[in-house]
């Protein structure tokens, strides 16, 4: 059993029907479309993308927040993917959620105490009303808040330190997985560093499983152990992280990494300026879903979707790996 | 004659619970033709410093005091209907949200024509030929369909360069920019500041960048000047600044951002505590609590801003060194 993946996604796939007017059809955005990974205990896979990749769904399609069009989830060796909400219920503190908008995740009615304290009444993860209030005080010691933070709401908290909150309740029930939703991105530079630094420390102590969902590469790069891009609904390559900005494989990807600028002056890298923008995912592009932006198209790309492939450590989607390789030994 | 001068900036609300002193006593140039960049954090005075200048904060809340100075004329002793005539045409402004700053419910096309109109007097068949010349000056592909459709249709980077079109019609001698890229995806954003840079250097138009991206100065700035809590509290050209920051806040924000390709293991550096709250007036540095280098004096006396050396200020009563040579 421990030589499962905490956490598998196979071929999962969620598709949105579009336009129906009186119930007739238009069209389908195929949002996540085939998508498969594994996670192991105490690893950080980063989702990278653009926006309307996909990336975002299939965290929420893992978490059930919505119900995916095909695939399976499996949670240690458990396919969860079709259990009934109830039985969902009793392996949900297994699996918590950070989101992006630490001003909208928090309810501003509550007390941090009784935000905090939810998933552990609602799992009943306390043994008494003490042990609630070493716990609540353990947490806040964990995300560095003060532990009379607890009696305070919400709006009395910067967006780093509601952050934390949300982490605080996030490792409440003692879950294996966090999915982070672009935790980060909506923090100052200064106070970014600080809650990146605390889900590394967070992570390396309990050792958690994180699926850090971002558009951050640079944050990525220094949180992941591996990296899955995506681009509209599918993942074009997936590679351990050090590998995966080192040498990029995918055209997609060395066109992500060089388009992001740099905090040096004067440091003009040779940068792939992509044409035009992420077609839609309502009718995607035939053949490689990336065809249309590509600097390398050939007319192959336009008739034939590439398969992922195994390229040493990592997993590219792409003809130009495929012909590359040809001669080669597999 | 820098292209704009600004003296001693204050920009005070009134709110309930006090006075809010978002920009308190900020003061730099921009020169005409170059780019200057007006980084900090969310908070730091930045915005409001840009709105001020198009004097598109309304009075009261706000109160706006200093001098303003552009093209030698004090932006604050002009009458709302001079202020008419240098939107939009000696100085434009292009926002964060695309989406929020178009109208809705008017063609692209008729909202490039606008100013076209309005300022230079053209004729509205005149005025729609130049919108589709500049729609196409700004890459947008098939300008003369793209001029008769609706915001609405277009995606997030077209509407950003329908902002960059309406804002360079007249030729404005400086243009605001404030977060332009920040709603976009990299790869957008990268076809953004390119287009900014060639037609910067078409049309010589000055650049004032607003943004909290330190990758976007490196990229685009002559000139930094960065602002912590209202205040400036480091002004360099770009090279100098990155390379030699002087100001503690401006070493710690340095640090502190993640890079590509830097040592993934090693941890980030951490400016810690929180930006002060700008209801309280701050009798010293607003900076001394994260200051790693406080000394006694920082907790009362507020630092002055000193000159370093040519072209650089910073605010510290005990700043980093500057390099003997450069």
């Amino acid at each position: 059993m421990t030589n499962n993946p905490l956490l598998e996604v196979v071929d999962l796939t969620k598709h949105y029907p579009v336009g129906g007017w009186l119930g007739r059809d238009q069209g389908l955005v195929r949002a996540v479309d085939g998508v498969s990974f594994t996670i192991a205990r105490g690893e950080t896979l980063a989702l990278v993308g653009e926006s309307g990749c996909g990336k975002s769904t299939v965290g929420r399609t893992i978490l059930r927040l919505v119900k995916p069009t095909r695939g399976e989830v499996w949670l240690d060796g458990q396919r969860i993917d079709q259990l009934s909400s109830r039985a969902l219920r009793s392996l949900r503190w297994r699996m918590q959620v950070v989101f992006q908008d630490p001003y909208s995740s928090l309810n501003p009615k509550l007390r941090v105490r009784d935000i905090v304290a939810e998933p552990i009444r609602n799992f009943a993860l306390a043994r008494s009303p003490d042990d609630l209030d070493r716990r609540l005080a353990a947490l806040m010691d964990q995300v560095r808040l003060p532990r009379d933070a607890l009696q305070r709401r919400p709006h009395e908290f910067s967006g780093g330190q509601r952050q934390r909150i949300g982490i605080a309740r996030a490792l409440a029930a003692g879950p294996d997985l966090i999915i982070c939703d672009e935790a980060v991105s909506a923090l100052d530079v200064s106070v970014k560093a600080q809650v990146v630094n605390l889900l590394q420390d967070l992570q390396r102590d309990l050792g958690l499983a994180l699926l850090f969902i971002s558009h951050d590469l640079a944050v990525v790069e220094h949180l992941a152990h591996r990296v899955a891009v995506m681009y509209l609904g599918q993942i074009v390559e997936l590679a351990p992280a050090a590998q995966l900005f080192a040498d990029p494989q995918h055209p997609y990807t060395r066109a992500l990494l060089s388009a992001v600028p740099i905090p040096e002056p004067g440091l003009r890298r040779e940068r792939i300026v992509l044409r035009g923008d992420v077609a839609s995912p309502l009718n995607p592009p035939s053949g490689c879903r990336f065809h249309t932006r590509c600097p390398q198209a050939m007319d192959r790309c336009r008739i034939e979707a590439p398969a992922l492939r195994a390229r040493h450590a990592c997993l590219v989607a792409c003809h130009l790996i495929d012909t590359s390789l040809q001669g080669a030994p597999a | 004659m820098a292209l704009l001068e600004i003296e001693n900036l204050q920009v005070h609300f009134r709110s309930g619970d006090g006075i809010v002193r978002a920009v308190d006593g900020v003061s730099f140039q921009v020169e005409a033709g170059q780019t200057a960049a007006l980084v900090g954090e969310s908070g730091c005075g930045k915005s409001v410093t840009a709105l001020s200048l198009l004097r598109l904060l309304p009075e009261p809340p706000a109160r706006v005091a200093g001098v303003m100075r552009f093209e030698g004329r004090d932006l604050l002793q002009l009458s709302e209907r001079e202020m008419r005539e240098v939107r939009g045409n000696a100085i434009s402004m292009v926002f964060q949200e695309p989406m929020s700053s178009l109208n809705p419910v008017l063609t692209i096309g008729r909202q490039i024509a606008e100013p076209l109109r309005l300022h230079q007097k053209l004729s509205t068949p005149a005025a729609g030929r130049r919108a589709v010349e500049l729609l196409d000056v700004v890459g947008i592909a098939e300008p003369a369909r793209r001029a008769g459709e609706y915001p609405h249709q277009l995606s997030g980077g077209m509407r950003q360069r329908v902002m960059i079109a309406i804002a360079l019609a007249c030729r404005p001698r400086l243009l605001i920019a404030d977060e332009p890229t920040t709603a976009l995806d990299v790869t957008v954003q990268a076809q953004i500041l390119e287009l900014v840079r060639s037609l910067q250097t078409q049309f010589g138009t000055a650049v004032l960048m607003i943004t909290h991206d330190l990758g976007v100065v490196a990229e685009v700035a002559d000139r930094v000047v960065v602002m912590y809590a209202g205040r400036k509290v480091e002004e360099a050209p770009v090279d100098a600044l990155f390379r030699h920051p002087q100001h503690p806040y401006t070493a710690g924000l340095l640090r502190a951002v993640p890079r590509l390709g830097a040592a993934a293991a090693a941890r980030l550096a951490e400016i810690p505590g929180t930006v002060p709250s700008l209801r309280v007036r701050q009798a010293g540095c607003a900076f001394a609590e994260r200051c790693p280098r406080v000394q006694p004096r920082c907790g009362t006396e507020p630092p002055p801003l000193r000159a370093t050396s040519a072209g650089r200020w910073v605010a510290c009563h005990d700043p980093l060194p500057a390099p003997t040579s450069t």
